[in-house]
């Protein structure tokens, strides 16, 4: 089946088989693998996108019901060369290892930060508990999320 | 094709051995370039589907795939009649089918591939492919395997130099004797311990490309720890010549030990050979749960003598390791399990006996920690036993027991180099534990979290500690090198640049932050650029395992730099336009010795290169009513030798810290007659940002004489002590023994008075 979608401010089509989550056709049909494929049942977070603004795991929506909707990715935080600060954030507070769960991380931190500008510890925590990291044990990420926020 | 090196190429700014260097692979990881191996595409590129056993036991009567290859957008099924080369592989003994023959041995066991244009079409195909199995009793207890059918009647590790055990089903039998075993003293505590089997639960799952390269060869890229080593593998299998398979590495998802052995390496290569296309394999993620080996569940009976004092006289330690259907790396767990056993103490008599075999549960293998986890986790629980019985301290009873440099292990090996144990002792030990947080408070800071399920009523406190150790790169006798090649040439601009390579595997843990800043260092010059890691343009790395490759690939890179620098200057220091300098160097770390089979002890000098260890304190608190836990506060102080990149460091201390308080509180891999059964996220739990404690960390640095910069490996030590301490903390907090881990909350409600 064919849908329409506007991703990362562009509009775009695809031909997707009816099945297919928004991840898979991101990943495999629109060429925007940074969205990642670690679950694909909505434990981990690796997939998180903006779908017309709320913060949702890729891998739960079919591609089909992102037809005639916004999704933004990971792909679209940073402004042309310039990172958002968030990425540059985790770049520099060390919040990156083997990098797979960061494109959700970096979606998620984002989002909090557009809710709430200066988040506690606490809230930090909570708001990233759907994203799950094997390899940092999160401090360096909540690290990064506190560094973000005072780079507003 | 659109196969993007994982390399970014990018230049560095700044950065040498000993400063805090950002990732070099950081940027395009936060902005989602970073190519991982599920990333990867070729035009006309097919999806491979791996067809598997759903017995843990069964003889395979027939294979039937026409209905299967007739199915929509199929371009091959293949079965084991397809594999050109050696049936077998595995990573130190050929015990393990490429696809079954005759018979499954695990749940989950490669049966069949399926190559098809849309992974939905692979995918229905597979469930097409008629496999008619003949299911056996699966073997299950590794105590019984020992006495049931033998899985493997060849018995692939008889002939390794191993100790001669006649039972069924030993993949590798240990027995050290160390001074006189029955050596009694004033007191004694005994004491039987479990653990459940660990999942390395890395989040990008296995999977790779495979592409033919019309000449009969095929290039591989894949998430892996040791590239050489794959294609050791791989191309006896498909019937090629070494040079003919050439394995790349593609961006790695994480590892921790279970991408030692191949996955769809193999697969991958015969779809894409047979159809002549690009071949894609990506595992699902209840797929990965039987894609790779587990951590060895364990079963483990000590005793500890011990004078009034508290000085240990005498330690008895049986341990059993169910290894799974395959070998694996099981035979090194063993021998590391039965090394580590008696922990960093100075203990003059011992008698240790590990044995792994074969069962029909999940294979097992390589696990950050690798056996020492498991004694760890048994002997810290004797070591608080035994400070209870004798009225101590528990840290001042492991002070008073510290191996030292000078000290001789039960396996004969007298300690030499750096070995700080007193030092992180006492480094932990003087980190301020936090005041109890005052209730009321918010339940986010409580056992149950958010499910706010107390407001601090039957919650108890308790405070555990726990030392271990464990070696630094491979042991016993195993010829373990390292090769970089460094390439200085002038830039367009006149001004000298080098290009590393090292096929030194990045799996998440920065060793390519570490060849840079070598690089840099040596050289001293500022444009390094790091070429793809891969089995084409340079020798072997070894493994990104054994908490080594920084410190062999420094030592490669070291000499190659130097090498470089040499040359430059007989060439007057400088390089003309078009001239070059281009110097490959291994690196051995100093000789290790096997062990003798019949007394246990080294035929050598040493049995192991180095040795790294690391104290941790944990405090808990424990809602007694339901069994639920809160880490509150971790403490911990490690021997790192030289912190090359200290981010990194610290990086690898929490991260390793959170896998081993996994394994304390919720990580196990639950079979039943061998099938797994929570091969998900939803029912296999790993931490989450809500169960990690804040971490205070001291980096204990006393270099190491042997390594390049004094530099021992960081990765594993946190792991192998964090289980430990926090079931101590447990422990404390409930009364309770808590043999087991992980610790379960039937293990801990039903309290009377916090002290049943």
């Amino acid at each position: 089946m064919k849908i329409e979608l506007l991703v990362n401010g562009e509009r775009r089509d695809a031909d997707v088989w009816p099945g297919e989550s928004l991840l898979f056709a991101l990943r495999e049909r629109l060429g925007l693998p940074g969205s990642k494929n670690a679950c694909e049942q909505g434990e981990c977070g690796s997939c998180s996108v903006l779908l017309d603004g709320t913060l949702v795991c890729a891998c739960l929506v079919l591609a089909a019901q992102a037809d005639g909707h916004e999704v933004v990715t990971v792909e679209a935080l940073a402004d042309g060369g310039r990172l958002h600060r968030v990425q540059q954030a985790f770049v520099e507070a060390g919040a990156v290892q083997c990098g797979f769960c960061t494109p959700g991380l970096v979606v998620a931190a984002a989002n909090l930060l557009n809710r709430i500008s200066e988040p506690t510890d606490d809230e930090i925590r909570e708001a990233l508990s759907g994203n799950l990291c094997r390899c940092t044990g999160y401090a360096k990420i909540f690290d990064a999320v506190r560094l973000a926020a005072s780079l507003a | 094709m659109g196969v993007p090196a994982t390399a970014p190429g990018r230049r560095l700014e700044h950065g040498r051995v000993g400063e805090t260097v950002p990732r070099l692979d950081g940027i395009p990881k936060v902005t989602g370039e970073f190519a991982y191996s599920s990333d990867l595409f070729a035009a006309g590129m097919l999806w491979g589907h791996t067809v598997r056993s759903p017995h843990a036991h069964a003889a395979i009567r027939a294979i039937e795939i026409s209905e299967a290859l007739a199915s929509p957008g199929v371009h091959a099924v293949l079965t084991h009649d397809d594999v050109p080369g050696k049936k077998l592989y595995g990573l130190e003994f050929a015990d393990q089918p490429v696809l079954a023959i005759e018979r499954v041995r695990y749940f989950g066991e490669p049966v069949a591939l399926v190559a098809a244009e849309h992974p939905e079409q692979a995918r229905r195909a597979a469930e097409k492919v008629r496999v008619e199995y003949e299911p056996f009793e699966p073997v299950t207890d590794p105590e019984r395997a020992l006495e049931q059918e033998d899985l493997h009647p060849e018995r692939p590790t008889e002939e390794a130099g191993y100790y001669d055990d006649p039972r069924p089903n030993v993949v590798r039998t240990i027995v050290i004797r160390h001074g006189d075993p029955d050596t009694e003293a004033d007191v004694s505590v005994s004491g039987y311990y479990e653990l459940g089997s660990q999942d390395q639960a890395f989040l990008g799952p296995e999977s790779g490309l495979a592409v033919p390269d019309g000449e009969g060869g095929v290039d591989v890229y894949v998430a892996t720890q040791w590239l050489h080593v794959d294609r050791a593998q791989v191309a006896p299998c498909l019937g090629l010549r070494d040079e003919q398979v050439r394995i790349h590495l593609a961006g790695v998802g994480g590892a921790f030990g279970g991408r030692e052995d191949l996955s769809m390496q193999i697969h991958g290569a015969l779809l894409a050979l047979h159809t002549a296309r690009p071949v894609k394999i990506v595992y699902s993620r209840e797929e990965s749960f039987v894609g790779h080996v587990h951590r060895h569940s364990a079963r483990i009976w000590m005793e500890h003598r011990a004078r009034r004092d508290g000085r240990l006289v005498c330690v008895r330690a049986r341990i059993l390791l169910d290894g799974g259907a395959y070998a694996s790396s099981t035979t090194a767990v063993t021998s590391n399990a039965a090394s580590f056993a008696c922990g960093p103490y100075a203990v003059e008599n011992a008698l240790v006996e590990a044995t792994s075999v074969y069962t029909n549960n999940p294979p097992c293998g390589a696990m950050r920690g690798f056996g020492a986890v498991q004694v760890c986790f048994a002997h810290e629980a004797q070591m608080d036993k035994l400070a209870r019985e004798l009225g101590l301290d528990p840290v001042e009873l492991r002070l008073r027991n510290a191996l030292a440099p000078g000290d001789v292990m039960p396996n004969g090996q007298r300690v030499t180099g750096s070995l700080p144990v007193a030092e992180v002792i006492e480094r932990c030990a003087a980190l301020r534990v936090p005041d109890p947080e005052e209730l009321p408070r918010d339940p986010i800071r409580l056992p149950g979290g958010s499910g706010n399920v107390t407001r601090g009523e039957g919650v108890k406190r308790g405070v555990g500690f726990a030392i271990g150790f464990k070696n630094v790169c491979y042991s016993h006798g195993f010829d373990d090198y390292c090769s970089a090649r460094v390439r200085l040439f002038p830039n367009a601009d006149g001004a000298l640049a080098a290009e590393v390579h090292c096929a030194a595997a990045e799996v998440g843990q920065g060793v390519t932050n570490v060849l840079a800043q070598v690089a840099r260092t040596e050289l001293e010059i500022a444009n390094v650029v790091l070429a793809p890691h891969t089995t084409a343009s340079v020798d072997s790395a070894g493994s990104s395992s054994a908490s080594r490759m920084t410190w062999m690939a420094s030592g490669a890179l070291q000499a190659a730099c130097r090498a470089a620098r040499e040359e430059l200057a007989r060439r007057g220091g400088s390089l003309a336009s078009g001239q070059e300098i281009d110097v490959e160097r291994v690196y051995r770390h100093p000789q290790t010795w096997p062990l003798d089979p019949d007394t246990g002890k080294v035929k050598g000098e040493r049995a192991h290169v180095a040795f790294i260890c690391s104290a941790m304190r944990a405090v808990v608190e424990v809602d007694s009513e339901l069994g639920l836990t809160r880490v509150v506060w971790i403490g911990t102080a490690q021997d790192v030798g030289k912190a090359l990149n200290p981010q990194a460091v610290e990086g690898q201390i929490e991260g390793g810290t959170a896998q081993g308080l996994g394994l304390a509180l919720m990580e196990e891999i639950q079979t039943r007659g061998g099938l797994i059964t929570n091969a998900s996220f939803t029912d296999y739990l790993i931490p989450t940002a809500l169960d990690m404690p804040p971490l205070a960390i001291e980096l204990v640095e006393e270099p190491e004489p042997d390594a390049p910069y004094g530099a021992k490996g960081v990765g594993e030590p946190p792991t192998v002590v964090a289980t430990a301490a926090i079931a101590a903390a447990l422990r404390d907090a409930t009364g309770r023994e808590l043999a087991r881990v992980p610790v379960r909350p039937d293990d801990l409600v039903g309290l009377t008075d916090g002290r049943a």
